[in-house]
């Protein structure tokens, strides 16, 4: 029987109190009056306020909501189908190239992906902007998207896709009234991984945007750069408030998933 | 190919075609053009480097194309220790942040499949979840606990351990630190699915034959999790070598790590050409762990895990 010791209890205690202090800290300070931070000045919600007052701040939120969105829905559909052809159609030619594809730039350093992104741009002599930044972005979340719908392929249970083409659907019919219900869990919650991924993203974005598409990192990095300030306290903890509700919906998703009877895996 | 392909339909042909294309054209074509910009000349004009592909010369300009490139930006990068700081700085903070994230991702690893099984799944999610915030803003709820006058220093005032603030930020300390945050959930997960999946019974054998817990560990569950654990330094070294944010907004301004080359070549000296080239030299670098990734990763999807 598999039995916790103390040290185990106490390995554990420790890693999540690492994980978490600092971002408790950060939105408790968020809620400091002071701007001081070794002051004190009482629970309130001043910092909050003047963002409301800070349009080039709410605008950048706005392109990256707009960015996000755009880009984990295409991210979405090229990731279910690269993950469909990878996992159902055995092996192509062009297999090998096609997933080393889908793996590399999971682990590509993000300077690397945004300076070749930047200089494809350059070389077709597209005006970067907000276009730019979602291609860029769907490129990389794609590659997540594929990994995770594809761990859901593989378990799936392929006798009732036979048996809807022995009754005779079309592949496609099949696709979508048997296939597709099945791995939506997984569909949803790698969309909301590519939302989440693309809304968070500097590097990347910071090569391939241009005049008039400053995204919320662009510009909580360029205040950031210059230290610690309370109202950045308060829009991180409120990006913090927005990621953690989204990636929560999304693990309840792939729980309903597994709950359907395939094993969830992410 | 010796097995016939099966005929397939033209809608099966789209569903491989249309995520292959846009593979090649974003992900494999820039690679070619950052390759191709490495050995042209910088140039005072836009695009800021030449030559420059004209489709329009024909023939001509395709000769003229190949006789404009060059390997002088190689050359520069091992003339000016600059760079070679950089990339010997790089692999250090990667190799020495990994051997950390090993030594306090494992006993958290561990500990997660010592529990019930409806803990570890609230466990698990409980140490993925910080990785997706994103990384700018844990390095800066970072910089905030690190200042001078921060919770940290404050901390360590009050209870007596140190006399004087010490200096945390602008120091490789502070970049570790950030470094082993970021990425411990890269760690931790492949090496909880490994120990997970080991058969509990080798280790009641062991236990039966009288060998003590820590021999246990030693010859049975570590050489069983080396999958994990290989994984896991793969997922943390890769990206940690050309990490740009952490060492921006943490370490100091003495030495650069590679990442921060590339940015400044790029955006603070508009050198494309040799920015091009730094990245090149990264990703032959890189290119061993990167192999051994992906082989482990389509091994691991084959196997349907």
């Amino acid at each position: 029987m598999r039995k916790a010791s103390p040290f185990n209890l106490a390995t554990l205690g420790l890693g999540l109190a690492f994980l978490y202090l600092p971002i408790v800290v950060l939105v408790v300070y968020s809620f400091n009056a002071s701007r001081l931070v070794a002051v004190w000045g009482g629970w309130s919600l001043r910092w909050y306020g003047e963002l409301a007052g800070d349009a080039a701040l709410l605008e950048s939120a706005f392109i990256s909501l707009r960015i996000a969105l755009v880009a984990a829905a295409a991210a979405t559909v090229l990731g279910t189908l690269a993950a469909v052809a990878l996992v159902r159609f055995g092996r192509f030619r062009g297999r090998l190239p096609f997933a080393a594809m889908i793996y590399a730039p999971l682990v590509m350093p993000e300077v690397i992906t945004g300076l070749s992104m930047l200089l494809l741009f350059v070389a077709v002599s597209i005006d970067r902007g907000f276009w730019t930044v979602v291609i860029a972005h769907t490129t990389m979340a794609m590659c997540f998207v594929a990994v995770i719908v594809q761990s859901r392929l593989v378990d799936f249970d392929t006798s009732l896709e036979e048996a809807a083409m022995d009754l005779g659907a079309s592949p496609l019919q099949t696709f979508l009234a048997v296939t597709l219900p099945l791995i939506l869990p997984a569909v949803a919650a790698s969309f909301m991984l590519a939302f989440a991924l693309s809304l968070d993203d500097l590097v990347i974005a910071s090569f391939t945007t241009g005049p008039g598409a400053t995204t919320l990192p662009i510009r909580i990095y360029s205040q950031v750069r210059l230290g610690v300030s309370p109202e950045m306290n308060a829009v991180c903890s409120i990006m913090v408030a927005v990621v953690g509700v989204a990636v929560v919906v999304a693990s309840l998703l792939t729980k309903l998933g597994a709950a359907r009877g395939t094993p969830a895996r992410i | 190919m010796t097995d016939p392909q099966p005929r397939r339909s033209l809608m099966a042909k789209l569903v491989i075609a249309i995520p292959y294309g846009w593979l090649v054209a974003f992900f494999l074509l820039p690679f070619l053009i950052v390759l191709k910009i490495s050995l042209s000349q910088t140039a005072i004009a836009q695009p800021p480097y030449t030559p420059v592909f004209e489709l329009a010369a024909g023939w001509h300009g395709l000769r003229d194309f190949f006789a404009g490139l060059s390997l002088d930006n190689y050359a520069f990068l091992g003339t000016d220790p600059l760079y070679v700081l950089s990339y010997m700085k790089s692999l250090e903070i990667a190799a020495f942040s990994t051997l950390l994230l090993l030594v306090i991702g494992y006993p958290i690893a561990y500990a997660i499949t010592r529990t019930p099984r409806r803990t570890q799944a609230f466990l698990v999610l409980a140490v993925v979840l910080p990785f997706w915030t994103s990384f700018l803003i844990r390095i800066y709820a970072w910089m905030n606990i690190l200042q001078h006058d921060g919770p940290l220093n404050q901390l360590l005032l009050t209870l007596g351990i140190v006399r004087e603030p010490p200096v945390w930020l602008a120091t490789d300390t502070a970049v570790y630190i950030g470094m082993v945050y970021s990425y411990l959930p890269f760690m931790v997960l492949p090496l909880y699915a490994t120990l997970e999946k080991l058969d509990e019974s080798l280790l009641e054998a062991a236990a039966d034959l009288g060998c003590p817990r820590w021999k246990t560990f030693w010859l049975v569950t570590l050489p069983l999790s080396a999958p994990g654990v290989l994984a896991g330094a793969l997922l943390c070294f890769i990206p940690i070598v050309g990490e740009f944010v952490i060492p921006d907004l943490l370490g100091g301004s003495h030495t650069s790590m590679i990442g921060q080359t590339v940015w400044n070549e790029f955006f603070a000296n508009k050198d494309w050409p040799t920015a091009a080239a730094v990245a090149v030299v990264l990703v032959c670098l890189l290119v061993t762990p990167i192999v051994v990734f992906q082989h482990q990763a389509m091994r691991g999807s084959e196997r349907g895990s």
